[in-house]
């Protein structure tokens, strides 16, 4: 086996174009299971810890949205520390995973590429619409989260490029994630929901995990929710929404899902859990975007 | 491939080792320190904590080649020639080890608690051991043993914080 070391981003390009099949390492905490249990003997590692760019995020802009571009390699620890406030939602999914531990080390590039169904970063990252920006010595080019996953632990990289940084918009509303799991820590999400409301563009974003073979967004009840709070004139003046509204989200959400039975749930059970994580995360935005105090920012657990 | 890095404030060097392997088996296996325990391999357990640059993480999950040049501290390195470190003596105080394997792994994550957070929560406490199995002592002594280091760090002055929204 061959170990790659390579000190900056552009050396890690050149590596990967010489080396396709070799397997990037950023965190381990995908890559180490693997090796340990021999479920995978690549022959070549590309270690990418050393790359201090991959570390690094920053504030931009893209096409007029105040965003944040994360390097694929800033560990969830530091999501939750340094970026708690603009991107609350995918600093809630930050915080179920794993353990300290895990947090320490793995990062949302490895997240991505890993591209599980069950993977916690990814539904928060729908319902902001972030993008993903590809590297690789042929030039850089930036995806849609949507279009990045193509199956199960599939993912739209070529052979020779790398997760470089992930944009994400800054919020302008609350946001919300809520998992499924046996526990507190260290859990696999039996399912995931993530929402996101969006008062500057009237709109609503949502994500679901561990819900279908790709992550992806309830796209009909987001249309269904935004229209529902723009007719009724909930944005410049929210009141309390009606259950009929709540509870027709809910069944959208739990429609979008294609979950499957596994060992950690059947699919019914997932489509049930789906519907109300999803009328329950709601309320709990639509009561703080309401302000009010009595439940604005409060972490819950669902 | 040899392997250099520096544990416990030492320059150290591993010959032969394979590029798959972990920083947990070259610490075991190759440099002599069996401290940091081996149980599952996979992140779940915690019993191969150690501090990566000053961050706890699983050893079993760092490649051997990502340690290259860095600073590892594992359990053998909390105590001083002289001491033991405030959460080895408050375990000890409390009766936090039965059969111990836990122990090394749990001493590094509660030792970087204690440093981090000068007078942490239950709730504190209990997150940040979340990635630590104990299969014996049902933990409230682990936690009493916490609290008593945090206590004892608290009255010596030593502990500063880290941490907070960084934005
Ligand atoms: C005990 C335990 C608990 C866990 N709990 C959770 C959980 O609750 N939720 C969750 O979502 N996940 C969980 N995971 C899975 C894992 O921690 C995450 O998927 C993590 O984000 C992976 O990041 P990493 O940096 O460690 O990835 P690595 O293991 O280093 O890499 C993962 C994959 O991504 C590739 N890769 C890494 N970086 C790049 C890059 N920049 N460009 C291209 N490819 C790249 C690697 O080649 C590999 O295929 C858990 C894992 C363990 C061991
Ligand atoms: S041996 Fe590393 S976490 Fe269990
Ligand atoms: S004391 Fe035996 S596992 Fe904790």
């Amino acid at each position: 086996m061959d170990f790659l070391r390579p000190a900056c981003w552009s050396e890690a390009l050149e590596a990967k174009a010489n080396h396709p099949d070799a397997t990037p390492v950023a965190g381990g905490t995908d890559v180490m299971v693997e090796l340990n249990f021999d479920h995978r003997r690549p022959e070549t590692l590309l270690d990418l810890t050393r790359i201090e760019q991959l570390r690094e995020w920053s504030r931009t802009e893209r096409d007029g949205v105040a965003s944040v571009r994360i390097g694929a390699g800033v560990p969830y620890s530091r999501l939750i520390d340094e970026l708690g406030t603009s991107l609350p939602g995918l600093a809630m999914a930050s915080r179920t995973v794993g353990s300290p531990q895990i947090r320490n080390r793995g990062t949302l590039g490895g997240n991505l590429a890993s591209a599980s169904p069950a993977g916690d970063g990814h539904p928060p990252l729908l319902a902001s619409n972030a993008e993903i920006e590809l590297e690789s010595v042929r030039g850089s080019r930036t995806i849609p989260i949507g279009e990045f996953f193509t199956g199960v632990k599939r993912t739209a990289m070529a052979p020779d490029e790398l997760v470089a940084a992930v944009h994400v918009p800054v919020s302008t509303g609350p946001q919300q994630f809520s998992k499924i799991g046996t526990r507190n820590a260290m859990v696999i999400a039996v399912c995931t929901f993530a929402i996101a409301l969006w008062p500057d563009r009237r709109g609503v974003g949502t994500g679901l995990g561990s819900a279908a073979p790709t992550p992806r967004p309830a796209t009909e009840a987001e249309a269904f929710l935004a229209a529902a709070l723009t007719d009724a004139d909930q944005w410049d003046d929210p009141r309390p929404l009606p259950d009929s509204i709540t509870e027709r989200f809910g069944e959208l959400v739990a429609h979008a899902a294609a979950p499957i039975d596994d060992v950690r749930g059947t699919a019914g059970y997932r489509t049930h859990a789906l519907r109300v994580l999803a009328r329950r995360t709601l309320s709990w935005a639509w009561d703080e975007y309401r302000g009010d105090t009595e439940f604005s920012g409060r972490q819950r657990c669902a | 491939m040899r392997l250099k890095l520096n544990v416990n404030g030492r320059d150290m060097t591993a010959d032969d080792v394979w590029e798959g392997e972990s920083l947990l088996y070259v610490l075991r296996e190759r440099l002599g320190l069996p401290g940091s325990k081996n149980a599952c391999e996979q992140g779940e357990c915690g019993s191969c904590t150690v501090y990566l640059d000053r961050v706890p993480v699983c050893a079993c999950l760092v490649a051997a080649g990502q340690a290259q040049d860095r600073e590892v501290g594992t359990v053998e390195g909390l105590a001083d020639e002289e001491e033991l470190a405030p959460v080895q003596r408050a375990f000890i105080d409390e009766g936090a080890v039965q059969c111990g394997f836990c122990t090394p792994g749990l001493l590094v994550a509660a030792d970087d608690l204690v440093n981090r957070v000068p007078d942490p929560s239950d709730a504190e406490i209990r997150e940040a051991l979340a990635g630590n199995l104990c299969r014996c002592t049902g933990y409230e002594k682990i936690m009493a043993a916490v609290r008593t280091a945090a206590e004892r760090n608290a009255g010596t002055g030593i502990s500063e914080s880290t941490g907070g929204d960084r934005e």
